[in-house]
């Protein structure tokens, strides 16, 4: 069998697909409209989780200006908050991919459509396009990579995410707002009439071959293996976000499979001591202090002995990551923080403090948390876990606790802790 | 001679693109503020990488397929190749990182567990995909020929 058709991608009869349509494209777009406008708000609450306004420590984006227009002070019930947000943000995220990628193939014939713009308006949406289809991938890349440790992105993930979903969903919103209707349209008219496999009429100016290969597949089996795909990534990834017995199911994922070692300190760690330049010199009983202090108040120097002979308190707290995964509630033991502030002057009303790790680098080495944040009872400075001390890694001698918290905020190996107004 | 007329098209559609562009301009100008050309290349890559290469060659390959398994008069089987392989290239595709192994001593040093599983796992999985296909097929084809009527002797 001789193939004498054309031979460019800018002829329509170059592209073969029986399957691209105008309503393969509608129902894939559709489950992008709703997926990523999921995506894009929870990560936006993801920003507002960290109480960027705070202070300047918090805050990766601080040229951010209008696009912090929403931020509020982050609450800290339920505890589970960041768990739910970021674990459905970056599992979601990750179950879209083959939706993207489909509905990507569905709709490339049109990127080598000429003539390459037929008006104004026109040559508009195609440069609108670019943002679009750039910016998608953009943010697909540096979030997957992201959560893999692989920082080979030019830049800071925070504001490369940040800024570059807003540019995103710019080009989105215009899109959704000039496809939407169509993608309606073309899914309603099909349920109506009959399930015809075949493209029903004439599909002017849509994606379907002129001249279509014999199918292998039908449309419908070709959605529900994008599903199938969209399920296996699921099935593969949501196990590390919910923990416990589940996590063996996480096959691939960054936090899944496994928890490092037994024991009470045998779960998900972030960033390990020897990762962060910590050292037991440091940690060791006649070395480390935490110093707790207000401006223009008084300051206290506390040895781990003292603090344990604090009252004690428990709370049971997740540690949720910006990278999506997170762990059960485990059993912390430790001194109030609004004990702490007392300590330092603050009786009755805590105000904010700003914490400080003995981490040498990093981002977070340095956090603040708003008075709400330490007027919680249940925010700790926690010396144990689960009925033992805490590991190095998870932050011997002293760490923050704070329920709803991102990670990162909850800061390990804490030196000082600088309570007032920031 | 005529001079060709500037078609314009919806004011609508200008309206709304040109107001996507402010906002997209708002925040890109942020984008840019660093290595602007690193994350503009970034962008404008992603793209091209995707509809130049990624795609070309997974349609070639999925061509081949069809094409090969047609000349051996098998074309309507073709959907047993490609779920599965489909399946296996695109969880290597989300997880190289880890599966090729070019970040395993950051991430060993980072979470404290080793990143030796990722490449075994992702291969028993993509041994379950395939010979699960292999097994329906089997079954189906066993079926078909058990109810075909007795062959013409």
């Amino acid at each position: 069998m001789r193939d004498d058709g054309p031979r460019l991608p800018t002829s329509p009869g170059f592209w073969r697909s029986p399957l691209r349509g105008t309503w393969f494209t509608s129902v894939l777009g559709l489950v992008l409209l709703v997926g990523v406008t999921v995506l894009f708000v929870t990560g936006l609450v993801s920003y507002a989780a960290y109480n960027p306004d705070l202070a300047p420590v918090n805050d990766q984006t601080p040229d951010k200006g209008l696009l912090g227009f929403y931020l509020f002070s982050w609450p800290t019930n339920p505890p589970w908050l960041y768990r739910l947000t970021q674990g459905l943000h970056v599992t979601l995220g990750i179950t879209l991919i083959p939706v993207l990628l489909a509905k990507l193939w569905s709709v490339v014939p049109k990127l080598f459509a000429l003539p390459p713009a037929r008006s104004l308006a026109h040559a508009l949406e195609r440069i609108s396009l670019l943002l679009l289809v750039g910016g998608g991938l953009f943010e697909f890349t540096t979030g997957v990579l992201n959560i893999q440790l692989d920082y080979v992105f030019p830049g800071s993930f925070y504001p490369l995410h940040f800024y570059g979903a807003w540019v995103f969903f710019a080009a989105f919103l215009a899109h959704a707002a000039l496809k939407t209707p169509k993608a309606l349209r073309a899914v309603r008219e099909r349920r109506r009439g009959e399930d015809g496999q075949a493209s029903p009429g004439p599909d002017e100016g849509g994606p379907a071959s002129p001249r279509p290969d014999a199918p292998t597949v039908d449309r419908r089996g070709a959605l529900w293996f994008v599903g199938g795909a969209s399920l296996l990534l699921f099935l593969t990834t949501a196990g590390q976000s919910i923990g416990g017995a589940l996590r063996r199911t996480a096959l691939l994922a960054p936090h899944g499979w496994a928890d490092p070692g037994g024991g009470p300190n045998g779960f998900q760690i972030n960033k390990t001591a020897a990762y962060a330049g910590v050292g037991t010199k440091q940690t060791a009983a006649e070395t480390w202090r935490l110093v707790v202090t207000a401006p223009g108040g008084r300051t206290v120097r506390l040895t781990r002995a003292e603090l344990l002979r604090l009252p004690q308190h428990s709370a049971a707290l997740p540690i949720a990551c910006v990278e999506g995964w997170s762990t059960a509630d485990q059993w912390w033991r430790g001194v109030r923080l609004r004990d702490l502030a007392a300590l330092v002057g603050y009786d009755g009303d805590p105000p904010d403090v700003l914490v400080e790790s003995l981490q040498l680098h990093g981002a977070f080495r340095r956090a603040a948390l708003r008075a709400d944040q330490v007027a919680d009872p249940r925010s700790l400075l926690a010396l144990r876990v689960n009925g033992e001390d805490l590991s190095p890694d998870h932050g011997y001698p002293a760490r923050v606790i704070v329920p709803a918290a991102p990670g990162v905020l909850n800061t390990k190996w804490v030196a000082r802790m600088t309570f007032g107004e920031l | 001679m005529t001079r060709p007329r500037l078609v314009v098209g919806s004011p609508f559609q200008i309206l709304l693109l040109a107001c996507s562009f402010a906002l997209a301009a708002y925040a890109g100008v942020r984008l840019l503020a660093g290595d602007w050309f690193g994350v503009a290349l970034w962008i404008v890559g992603a793209a091209l990488l995707h509809d130049l290469v990624l795609l070309p060659l997974y349609a070639l390959a999925d061509r081949a397929v069809t094409r090969g398994l047609g000349a051996a008069g098998h074309r309507d089987r073709t959907m047993y190749v490609r779920v599965p392989a489909a399946l296996s290239g695109l969880l290597l595709l989300v997880w190289f990182p880890l599966i090729s192994g070019t970040v395993a001593g950051h991430y060993r040093s980072a979470t404290g567990q080793s990143p030796d599983g990722f490449a075994a796992r992702w291969l028993l999985i993509t041994a379950v995909l395939f010979g699960g296909s292999a097994l329906l097929l089997a079954l189906r084809v066993r079926r078909a020929t058990k109810r075909r009527p007795p062959a013409v002797h």
